[in-house]
């Protein structure tokens, strides 16, 4: 296991998230693409830390704000997507056309 | 190849292809539960790259997560079973390109980088070391991150409240009719409702 493989990994994951980002209609799938980014963020994050740099403790709390940023997008997104729904019966990217109804 | 080895191109292996298969699935439950699975591997890695605590609070952030997310698939999709075929996407094409292109950059910049090999020490007290370290020097980024969580609970909360400070949260607003100028289509505004 080298710091080359994970990352190799970490770049396969944040791909295949910024497919489903760019590709998915409904909103919850779209946040599913935005998480599987963050995954593979947080695996090379951990990955640099433990194979890179020797583990100095400040590469933990890299990935400990890592973690907040996700927790952060799905609170806020999940919001998001109830007001959005809310206002205007929308559950996918295509029927949001303009910013005023 | 060792143990570790194997588990780890297994543990790999794991997370990319259901992490494909998120996008691939007709059943929105199925699929968060395949996301669960990715995030699940992706922690027995991080255990295996000597970051426990990193590792276990995925686990146990993302098995609560997914739930949410299952939750709110069947909320908000019209075919959360998968009973029938389903394929929601756009732009397609670009959406490939585009991931191809970031997983071929970023491998290519990784192979050809002249990467640092320091190893963390195989005894190293890393949990100790990451409380003292969240709770002496880098305190400010701690409570940074958890007071950015309480203002996403709080904007969450004023995101998704039916009313808000001034009223129905929905005041004003009418759902597009069905040809231009028709009748609204959906739900009718409370505020519009009571007038009828």
């Amino acid at each position: 296991m080298t710091l080359t493989a994970v990352l190799i990994v970490a770049a396969a994951l944040i791909g295949i998230g910024l497919y489903g980002a760019l590709s998915q209609q409904s909103f919850v799938m779209l946040m599913m693409g935005l998480e599987l980014i963050l995954n593979g963020v947080l695996l090379a994050v951990i990955a640099f830390w433990s194979l890179g740099a020797g583990g100095p403790p400040r590469g933990q709390v890299l990935a400990i704000v890592v973690m907040a940023v996700m927790a952060v997008e799905m609170a806020v997104g999940f919001a998001l997507v109830t007001a959005v729904f809310r206002r205007r019966q929308a559950d996918t990217t295509e029927k949001l056309g303009t910013l005023k109804e | 190849m060792t143990a570790a080895d194997l588990a780890f191109y297994v543990l790999s292996a794991v997370a990319v292809v259901s992490g494909w298969r998120v996008f691939r699935t007709d059943s929105m439950v199925r699929a968060s539960f395949l996301l669960m699975l990715s995030f699940i591997a992706v922690a027995a890695i991080m255990l295996m790259l000597a970051a426990p605590y990193i590792g276990m609070a995925t686990v146990f952030m993302m098995a609560v997560e997914m739930m949410v997310m299952a939750l709110f698939m069947v909320m908000f999709m019209m075919n959360p079973a998968g009973l029938n075929p389903m394929s929601m996407v756009h732009q397609n094409r670009l959406s490939i390109g585009a991931a191809a292109t970031a997983f071929v950059g970023l491998t290519v910049a990784v192979l050809f980088t002249d990467l640092p090999h320091e190893k963390v020490a195989r005894q190293a007290p890393v949990i100790r070391d990451l409380g003292h370290e969240l709770l002496g020097p880098s305190m400010l980024v701690f409570e940074s991150a958890g007071v950015t969580l309480l203002a996403a609970m709080v904007a969450s909360v004023v995101l998704s409240a039916r009313s808000g400070r001034f009223g129905p949260s929905d005041e004003g607003s009418r759902p597009p009719g069905l040809e231009p100028g028709g009748e609204p289509a959906g739900r009718v505004p409370e505020s519009e409702q009571e007038d009828e």
